[in-house]
């Protein structure tokens, strides 16, 4: 019996990659209106949106298909810009290297952190991550090389690969844009993969994966690293497109901003944190004259969307789809 | 070769000094259907608990095929062949019901950390999920998800799932409880079928399905071994009856 046919039978949604479906069509279309927005849009706002919105998926890989919610992601995020950010600028690196080494950074610090971590289970999970990004965050404030309070300061946007000159607004959107398209397909994949059904058999009944001989730790561990991975790739794009790596990005309020973010747009859906990233970047931005009051504005939001909309904007789009057919 | 599968010497679990399990010394023959029984509160799923490792026992040893097993972690002891259910009917809901059993065929292919390879790599194994599912009568429901079957064969699916696995030994946690008169005659008819060559332990509170599927039965109570004989050994014992009656059962 094929695939194919089992999915008709039960009346589940296909959804495999390579299958030419509806995902597949809806997909196509969002890239190519990725491809025309700067036409209609600044596109300093929408790199923002992409790298806030490549750091909301990494989190949701984490919490969305392996439950478990990190209350520190900020300290990938903030952390590899610091890193990259000092690496383009003190070391004089070139834009790729930067990237790469603010990744590699993420990454290690996603080992170390998810060995301590990974034992500990929902709430203490979370406490255990907010620890520790809080410790790392009084680490980048006394270390002299993250200029404290300043932060680093006129990072240089060199040429990708010594041709792609970034320093124009809409060259430097398309190449944000393929790192995000790289980070996506990345997710994507690792959600639709042999490591991913046990992840997802994982955050069902982690008894019963343990029953059929999976050493859950260790697969939380790597959903975990990847994580970190992919969020330090977000930090470090974020700072070659803002050229400034600062506090901000490793305070606990980054690790909130990230969950709501996820929330808002739908928690263990593959857009939803792309949604909601777009949802509270275009408040902050839009919203801006209000002052203080945005973060009033954002906390009503979010307990509407929790009460209310409990799945999320894509979520609830999704169940109505559903509902329909 | 021992005759014995599963030993277990001096087996004790103490909680902050109440004693659950008090010093359980289990035999289990290879390819019997061991029925472990008696009221509640008796130790009978912490015993379960302790054989399979979820529990660290406080005191004694266990033995699986004359290996020491005491000190192993529950999934390596999956790995060696002996696969458990739960008292809760353990499936992963918002998987399909081919994706259920397939989670469990996936493990032997050795490419579980593989994450940047496609699922359509798992696709090789529907066919035998397939077979599995059409066993316990669920190749219907193959592309439902398992959150939308009904109770009885939820149950019948973590069957299918741990038989996949292709286990030496099942230990079963209360097989039927909470079911229906039909479900049950179908889960002790599946349960007879996935017995050859293998060998069970099961917890189980209906006394007829024990009596019709159980080879040998340890009755426990107050966390130790009040007998243990066949079916009519046991129910005769006056130990037994006055055990059960005690605590309301018949």
């Amino acid at each position: 019996m094929k695939r194919t046919d089992i999915n008709t039978a039960g009346g589940s949604p296909a959804q495999g990659p390579g299958r030419f479906n509806s995902s597949t069509i809806l997909y196509l279309v969002l890239l190519a209106l990725a491809l025309v927005a700067p036409a209609v849009l600044y596109p300093i706002f929408l790199v923002k949106v992409l790298c806030v919105a490549l750091f909301a998926l990494a989190f949701n890989l984490l919490i969305g298909y392996g439950g478990l919610l990190s209350f520190g992601h900020a300290m990938f995020f903030g952390g590899a810009s610091y890193i990259t950010g000092h690496a383009m600028l003190v070391w004089g690196w070139p834009t790729e290297l930067g990237i790469l080494v603010g990744v590699v950074f993420s990454t290690l610090l996603g080992v170390v952190a998810g060995l301590i971590a990974i034992r500990r289970q929902g709430i203490y999970f979370a406490m255990v991550t907010l620890a520790l990004a809080q410790m790392v965050y009084f680490i980048f404030l006394q270390m002299p090389f993250t200029g404290g309070e300043d932060g680093i300061q006129n990072v240089p946007r060199r040429a990708v690969f010594g041709f792609i000159d970034i320093a124009n607004d809409t060259t430097l959107y398309y190449v944000v844009l393929t790192i995000f398209v790289f980070g996506f397909l990345f997710i994507y994949r690792t959600i639709h993969s042999p490591f991913g059904q046990v992840l997802k058999a994982i955050r069902e009944n982690e008894d019963r994966a343990t029953s059929l001989g999976y050493h859950t730790t260790r697969f939380k561990l790597l959903a975990f690293v990847l994580s970190a991975g992919l969020a330090g790739l977000a930090g470090a794009t974020k700072v070659v497109v803002f050229q400034i790596a600062t506090l901000t990005d490793v305070t606990w309020q980054m690790s909130g901003e990230v969950v709501l973010m996820t929330l808002v747009g739908g928690l263990g859906t593959v857009f939803g944190p792309v949604v909601g990233a777009a949802i509270i970047i275009t408040m902050q931005d839009y919203l801006a004259t209000f002052g203080e009051w945005v973060l009033v504005i954002q906390g009503v939001t979010f307990v509407i969307m929790v009460s209310l909309f409990r799945r999320g904007v894509v979520g609830e789009i999704a169940a109505l789809i559903n509902r329909v057919r | 070769m021992s005759d014995y599968i599963i030993e277990t010497s001096g087996l004790t679990k103490s909680f902050k000094g109440f004693t659950a399990v008090n010093g359980v010394d289990l035999r289990i023959r290879r390819g019997a259907i061991h029925a472990l029984i008696g009221p509640n509160g008796a130790g009978k799923t912490t015993c379960f608990n302790l054989i399979t490792k979820f529990l660290e026992p406080s005191e004694g040893r266990i033995l699986y095929k004359g290996e020491d097993i005491t000190r192993m972690k529950p999934a390596d002891i999956a790995r060696l062949g002996m696969v458990r259910s739960f008292q809760i009917s353990a499936t992963f809901p918002h998987l399909t019901v081919l994706e259920n059993v397939r989670v469990a065929l996936q493990r032997p292919l050795g490419t579980a950390f593989f994450f940047w390879r496609s699922e359509t790599s798992l696709d090789g194994l529907n066919d035998r999920a397939m077979q599995l599912l059409d066993e316990v009568g669920l190749a219907e429901f193959a592309g439902a998800q398992a959150a939308s079957l009904s109770y009885g064969r939820k149950r019948a699916l973590e069957l299918a799932t741990t038989v996949a696995l292709d286990p030496e030994v099942l230990l079963l946690d209360e097989p039927t409880s909470g079911m229906g008169r039909e479900d049950i005659e179908r889960i002790t008819s599946l349960i007879k079928r996935v017995a050859v060559n293998r060998t069970i332990l099961m917890v189980e509170h209906n006394l007829s399905v024990v009596s019709e599927l159980s080879d040998r039965i340890t009755v426990l109570a107050r966390g130790q071994i009040l007998a243990e004989g066949s079916y009519l050994e046991v129910s005769s014992n006056p130990e037994v009856v006055d055990a059960y009656m005690g605590s309301g059962h018949a």
